[in-house]
């Protein structure tokens, strides 16, 4: 890893502008470990969505006068900050709801692509039949389960996954048995949002390449941490979404491949994603706008783009080796106390985990652990994380999940790793009733 | 008392780690309720008299956090104690219970439960404060509650 990580100097100055940190929680100062669920807001993107509700708004690709033409262009805009940020083309970037939203497209299209009827009778290049398979892992977020297991059930279709270890890393060794001439998409996420692993997509993208499998990468996890590129990754379709990213709610971004986008049928329907409607049908514009029916969320995208100037700025490879340094001293902290079980394990953390830790205490139930780290300001996550196979796999109900951001200080980890400490003793379980 | 111990009250703390009340018959008509947030679960029957008028106990059986089983112990213990006392609940009293403690614990620590009629499960006060571990507290009533509306219907 060649760049530096932020200075102390740096991250103060990074905080400063986000206005939510000043806030206090339970009479301390908040400590925002939920990143991972969704991200907070600096100041600039707040304001590029108000300066553009005050000076810019109107609707965008119809009518003439100038507020129209300036929202479109800023509209536009936002999406060629996008492509330059994924280092691809302007018309391979579609906006969506957000990640959940993305693949869901992917899925519904092919879905509608295996209908033959209507629109799917003008796209059949992905459409799947009983035999084909769709892959994905035991690890995916249920956004990245639930559309393909829909997808399968409607078109006959089989559901396969590569499986996950005892460790939580994914059996790349029966991953070339579960590719086939038979596998039609491979759906995976680039990041575990349980474990913070990397998944080592190059074990498992060349292998689907080579079938001519549809690949489709979950990036909501990675987007925020590390530099995404899907050329270079060599994937089909790529999602993430704007809130896990700095940006608004209600604003994601789906990547893909021109040749994909334009062999996929529209998934919604309705106006400005067509060319000429007859009372009997209706052709289709081009990718992207064939995917953005409807008025689109207009000053979301435009916060969007702020959000990736923002991290464009201080540089995903700055953000990475600081994540790094954070994510080795919350696993080696977390690695020494007792009663406690990291998701994923403690060791390789190095270069294959963002800072980000799933803990399960022993003899005491999520909801209540998070609670204890509540009453000292610390924002965490309880629950399953919508990973509820992985938790299964691993002998888990539920976790707390302790997230970092490009805010988390080094200080504020030792304050939750601390309070992650002292949870059993609050609940007797190490010295005796603790909260007498 | 801090927030946190006013919510994890010894009362509630002893009645996770020894519930009362568990252990389900086969075939007997129960209840279950599932937090898809957490994955607290509890499936809970009313066990009625010979001749159908009241309840004699609540037995119950679940996996989840301490506020969850307790609450649920808490009930089964209220049922066990109140029909001890030759008061065991119709379905109106069942009913106009839970309502009575849905309402407290909705209150947002506005109105504490009465001693006189929850017994040790006053002590679930305290979740009240905790608008996000108010369903917790509420699994095993809304089972109850769901089993009076079956009843009721059928």
């Amino acid at each position: 890893m060649t760049a530096a990580p932020l200075t102390d100097a740096e991250i103060a100055a990074i905080r400063a502008q986000f206005p939510i940190l000043d806030r206090e929680v339970n009479g301390h100062p908040l400590v925002y470990l939920d990143s991972a669920a969704t991200a907070q807001k600096p100041r600039r993107v707040l304001d590029a969505e108000r300066t553009f509700y005050e000076h810019e708004n109107a609707a965008v690709h119809r009518g003439a006068h100038t507020l129209a033409a300036e929202a479109t262009e800023l509209y536009e805009d936002a999406r060629r900050t996008i492509a330059a940020f994924l280092a691809v083309d302007e018309n391979e970037i579609v906006f969506t709801g957000n990640a959940t939203e993305g693949i869901n497209l992917v899925a519904t299209a092919i879905g509608i692509a295996s209908t033959r009827r209507g629109a799917g009778a003008d796209f059949p290049t992905y459409a799947l039949a009983p035999g084909d398979e769709i892959l994905t892992t035991e690890l995916e977020h249920h956004a990245n389960l639930i559309p393909w297991q829909e997808l399968a059930a409607r078109t006959g279709a089989t559901l396969r996954h590569i499986p996950v270890d005892d460790d939580g890393m994914l059996d790349l060794d029966a991953v070339p048995s579960l590719i086939s001439d038979r596998t039609r998409v491979v759906a995976v996420t680039a990041v575990s949002n349980v474990t913070g692993f990397v998944t080592p997509l190059a074990r498992i993208v060349p292998l689907a390449r080579a079938v001519g499998a549809l690949v489709v990468l979950d990036a909501c996890q990675a987007a925020p941490h590390l530099a995404l590129h899907p050329r270079a990754l060599d994937v089909d379709v790529a999602v993430f979404s704007g809130h896990k990213l700095y940006g608004p709610t209600g604003i994601g971004v789906l990547y893909g491949r021109a040749a994909v986008l334009d062999a996929l049928p529209p998934h919604l329907f309705g106006g400005s994603a067509i060319t000429t409607v007859t009372l009997e049908k209706a052709h289709f514009l081009p990718a992207p706008q064939r995917f953005e029916p409807g008025t689109p969320r207009i000053a979301e995208a435009i916060g969007l783009a702020e959000a990736v100037r923002f991290v464009t700025e201080i540089g995903l490879d700055r953000i990475a080796a600081t994540e790094h340094v954070l994510a080795e001293r919350l696993h080696a902290a977390l690695a020494g106390l007792p009663g406690i079980r990291v998701l994923g394990g403690s060791a390789g953390a190095a270069g294959q985990r963002v800072a980000l830790a799933s803990v399960v205490v022993d003899g005491v139930h999520a909801h209540d652990a998070g609670q204890v780290l509540e009453d000292q300001g610390i924002a965490v996550r309880v629950g399953h994380h919508c990973a509820q196979p992985l938790h299964r796999r691993l002998g888990a109900t539920a976790s707390v999940r302790l997230s970092a951001g490009v805010h988390t200080t080094a200080e504020e980890l030792d304050r939750a790793v601390a309070a992650v400490a002292g949870i059993r003793s609050f609940f007797g379980l190490d010295t005796g009733r603790g909260a007498s | 008392m801090s927030g946190l111990e006013s919510l994890y009250q010894q009362i509630i703390v002893d009645h996770a780690k020894h519930p009362h009340g568990v252990g389900l018959q086969a075939g007997e008509e129960t209840s279950h309720q599932l937090n898809p947030t957490c994955g607290d679960e509890i499936t809970l029957a009313l066990r009625w008299s010979a001749d159908g008028t009241r309840i004699e106990s609540v037995a119950w059986e679940g996996a989840g956090c301490s506020i969850s089983q307790a609450s649920a112990s808490l009930l089964s213990t209220l049922a066990d104690e109140d029909a001890a006392s030759g008061a065991a609940w119709t379905s109106e009293q069942l009913q106009a219970l839970i309502d009575e403690f849905r309402e407290a614990l909705r209150s947002r620590g506005a109105m504490p439960l009465d001693e006189e009629r929850f017994g040790d499960a006053a002590a679930l006060s305290g979740v009240s404060k905790f608008v996000a571990r108010v369903k917790c507290a509420m699994l095993a009533w809304v089972a109850a509650e769901d089993l009076l509306q079956r009843r009721g219907s059928s």
